[in-house]
């Protein structure tokens, strides 16, 4: 006979279990899952250990669909379906697609929107970079879920620090529809202070380098009491190793004299591109000799000093930028303790030089740059999913890597929220009707530092509806732009004289919108159709007992805020939420919810007041300097 | 109590619980935004309520705008003499003494020849006019200082805000320019 499990009622059974949570970096080239095992970051590896996962989706014409290495297998035979480096397309137009007119797949204009996130025709049909993300996204789940043996309770996933708000948003997408609940979207480059910066016990200003497949970040930041402040960041967000890749390509095809290649033959000799370059990390030179599809054979060397003549203009590029970073963070380049480099391209022997001479110093190389990102995701992750432990107190404060702005008369952009701002910032400004009777508005936001709206990127349009008809200038509508610790940006609006909240209507430019992703996610259960309900049961059993547990250890700390009818209100609705759980009935359990928050609004304000003053007044000055 | 009760609505030296005035010790506001952020980040609630988060998303919100306007000396100069009862009026008094406009004049000159020259020449001279910038400034800061926390002369405090705006705007064109010439 089982036993049964004893717990005071309302308690949980196990209060200190240890809540399974990942950090997921969701590379261009390759993707990596890391979870916190007894207190050490570790990389999960696959059934046949391997830690990496190509970043590759291939679409069957079997209806199957295949991710990591045996998708990359078949990219040369099938290039169509096989989609590489997806992550360049995420939140991007096929306008922005660097070399577009060398890659093998079908795109699909888009007739109804002048841009839009582009789409790829595959034998599945019409696939968006999001769809693909996810697939990539999926498998790192279900390793990481096989390998710890349970359900996640969340995941970090980790982003370029350069990566503007469309971009963020399509990857938040992706891990939705992955079936993942992301705890936070963390910048990679600060990912990889975490990894460096926990286990070093470093004070200081720190440098990150990160050059990846197909991203380059540089964020700087100050280390000091547990907190990892990022003081300014910069970057391109389509530079990387996939370019250095190109350069060679190219330089091949010069060299050989090649006739216009077909798909495949372009596939393969990209292939051989990236080898020769990852060949010449270690060697002086290196031999490229492929037989093409039409016959043709090509027999190239390449030295190191034509591959760093070639692709010099990409190492200048990220220089540039790691100087304009410091002059953000207003530092000059002695100031500058340690830099840390992330990323495979940091292999390169001429990106090592040029950093270090830059910094006059050596760079940081001891952790493996292609897993130190999700190990510090992985790291955060833990904190997040509430496996907090005593000496683990630390904090981690981001910034917005470009500036937001509006557009005003004549296309020119109103800068709103300055670049390198710290998360979360909000801004408010106020509008007025400018017709008779005008209930709707519409306000168009765009990303970058640029003055005329069509030098910045269009994020979206947002159009406010349904405040009350007054003459023309009397409305006063108070538009709030808040930027989450995520880097989202969201949009609320009120009309000040009647105080009717406006309804916000967001028309991303490059993005889905929000019918779009509950499709996909409804097409995903297509096979099963009460998995989808039951699926969502689930979920609200989670939420609902994660509510109570916070609930009830507000109430353990902080009773001493409450009068007795205020107690004995949340005490109810407590108990209401409770026994809804057991009726295994979604509405039921909602609706328990909201009112179990409902009453405990004003408690969790009075609570962080409370904290608040603690923090600061209970000590003196000396104590927290 | 040792202070009033802080809310989201408490002004940003109470809410960092620094003193009122334009002369503040860097170290302590730094120290104390650490300190604040470390309670109110949504990092902190992250399995707290919904409730929770989006109060600890306010609370983190205003945390960071304090720090920023009494971060900088300009911004907490506006501040201050806007809690004091005196608008700097940015927008609407522009009237500047006639030597500091000359002397702007010649500065941006200075700015705009020296972006013709190229290279290395241009980035050095833009560096030079950018660090005589910041020593002017500075001493002008040190005037804030004297004039809202000993003098109590906030019109003349005004006056001297608004001739420190212009010269960032200035310092914002050099290194715009700097980022032009180092790009």
């Amino acid at each position: 006979m089982a036993l049964f499990q004893i717990a005071e009622p309302g308690e949980s059974a196990a209060p200190h279990q240890h809540r399974l949570a990942v950090g997921i970096d969701l590379g261009t080239t390759n993707s990596l899952v890391a979870t916190v095992r007894s207190g050490m970051s570790v990389v999960l590896n696959d059934e046949k250990g391997r830690s990496l996962l190509p970043s590759v989706v291939r679409y069957a014409a079997d209806g199957t669909i295949d991710t990591g290495y045996s998708a990359q297998k078949q990219q040369a035979i099938d290039p169509k379906n096989t989609i590489v480096s997806v992550k360049r397309f995420m939140g991007r137009g096929r306008r922005d697609i660097a070399h577009v007119e060398t890659l093998p797949y079908d795109f699909v204009v888009n007739e109804n929107a002048a841009e839009g996130m582009v789409r790829l025709k595959t034998v599945q049909g019409i696939k968006s970079p999001v769809e693909v993300s996810a697939e990539i996204l999926k498998t790192l789940r279900l390793r990481a879920e096989a390998s710890l043996g349970g359900e996640l309770t969340g995941a970090v996933v980790t982003v370029p620090a350069y990566f503007d708000d469309a971009q963020r948003q399509a990857t938040k997408d992706a891990a939705r529809l992955s079936g993942l609940n992301v705890l936070r979207l963390l910048n990679e480059p600060t990912a990889a202070a975490i990894a460096y910066g926990l286990d070093n016990g470093s004070e200081g200003i720190y440098a990150v380098f990160d050059l990846g497949g197909g991203t380059f970040d540089v964020s700087i930041l100050r280390l000091a009491k547990g907190i990892f402040e990022v003081l300014a960041t910069g970057g391109d967000s389509a530079l990387g190793g996939d370019d250095f890749d190109h350069r060679v390509f190219c330089w091949i095809i010069q060299q050989a004299k090649l006739n216009p290649l077909s798909p495949g033959d372009a596939r393969l000799l990209q292939v051989r591109a990236r080898e020769a370059k990852e060949y010449l990390s270690q060697h002086s030179e290196a031999q490229i000799t492929v037989k093409l599809g039409s016959g043709e054979y090509v027999d190239v060397t390449l030295s190191t000093e034509v591959f760093a003549e070639i692709t010099r203009t990409l190492v200048d590029k990220t220089l540039a930028a790691t100087r304009k970073a410091l002059r953000d963070a207003k530092l000059a380049v002695d100031e500058v303790k340690g830099v840390v480099m992330v990323g495979g391209s940091t292999r390169i022997p001429q990106v090592q030089h040029a950093v270090s001479e830059l910094f006059h110093q050596e760079p940081l190389n001891n952790l493996d740059p292609d897993k130190v990102v999700a190990l510090g995701a992985a790291i955060q992750a833990n904190l997040l999913a509430g496996n907090r432990t005593a000496d683990e107190d630390w904090l981690l404060l981001d910034v917005i890597p470009l500036s937001l702005g509006l557009e005003t008369m004549g296309g020119l952009v109103e800068k709103l929220i300055p670049r390198n701002s710290t998360l979360p910032i909000a801004k408010a400004q106020e509008f007025t009707t400018f017709k008779d009777g005008q209930t709707a508005m519409a306000i168009h936001v765009v990303q970058g530092e640029r003055e005329l709206v069509s030098d910045c990127r269009s994020l979206a349009h947002f159009e406010l509806r349904g405040f009350p008809p007054m003459v023309a200038g009397a409305a006063r509508i108070r538009v709030s732009f808040q930027v989450d610790a995520d880097g989202l940006l969201s949009v609320t609006a009120r009309e000040q004289t009647s105080g009717v909240e406006a309804r916000v209507e967001v028309k991303p430019s490059y993005g889905l919108r929000d019918e779009e992703i509950t499709v996909m996610l409804k097409d995903g259960y297509s096979h099963a159709a009460d998995d989808a309900s039951r699926r969502a049961l689930r979920e609200a059993q989670v939420e609902a007992q994660r509510l109570i547990e916070a609930v009830q250890a507000a109430l353990k700390t902080d009773s001493a805020l409450l009068s007795d009818g205020e107690r004995q209100a949340i005490d109810q609705a407590l108990t209401q939420l409770q026994t809804s759980l057991i009726a295994d009935e979604r509405k039921r359990i909602d609706s328990a919810m909201t009112a179990l928050s409902q009453a405990t609004n004003e408690f969790a304000a009075r609570r962080m007041n409370a904290s608040v003053q603690r923090a600061l007044t209970g000590r003196k000055v000396s104590d927290v300097t | 109590m040792l202070a009033p009760d802080l809310t989201l609505a408490s002004d940003y030296f109470a809410l960092l619980h620094v003193p009122r005035t334009q002369a503040q010790d860097v170290a302590v506001l730094d120290a104390h935004f650490r300190e604040l952020q470390g309670r109110v980040h949504p990092d902190k609630h992250a399995h707290a309520t919904t409730a929770d988060q989006r109060l600890a998303m306010q609370w983190a919100t205003r945390v960071n705008e304090a720090y920023q306007a009494l971060k900088h000396p300009l911004a907490r100069a506006r501040y201050l003499l806007g809690l004091l009862g005196h608008d700097v009026a940015v927008e609407t008094n522009t009237a500047m003494p006639p030597e500091f406009l000359m002397a702007q004049m010649e500065l941006r000159e200075a700015v705009e020849d020296a972006q013709v020259g190229a290279g290395d020449t241009a980035i050095r001279q833009l560096e030079t006019l950018l660090d005589q910038l910041h020593v002017r400034m500075r001493a002008e800061q040190a005037e804030l200082v004297r004039l809202i926390d000993t003098n109590h002369d906030y019109a003349a405090a005004c006056d001297l805000v608004r001739q420190l705006m212009f010269q960032e705007k200035l310092r914002d064109e050099i290194d715009a320019a700097l980022d032009r010439a180092t790009a």
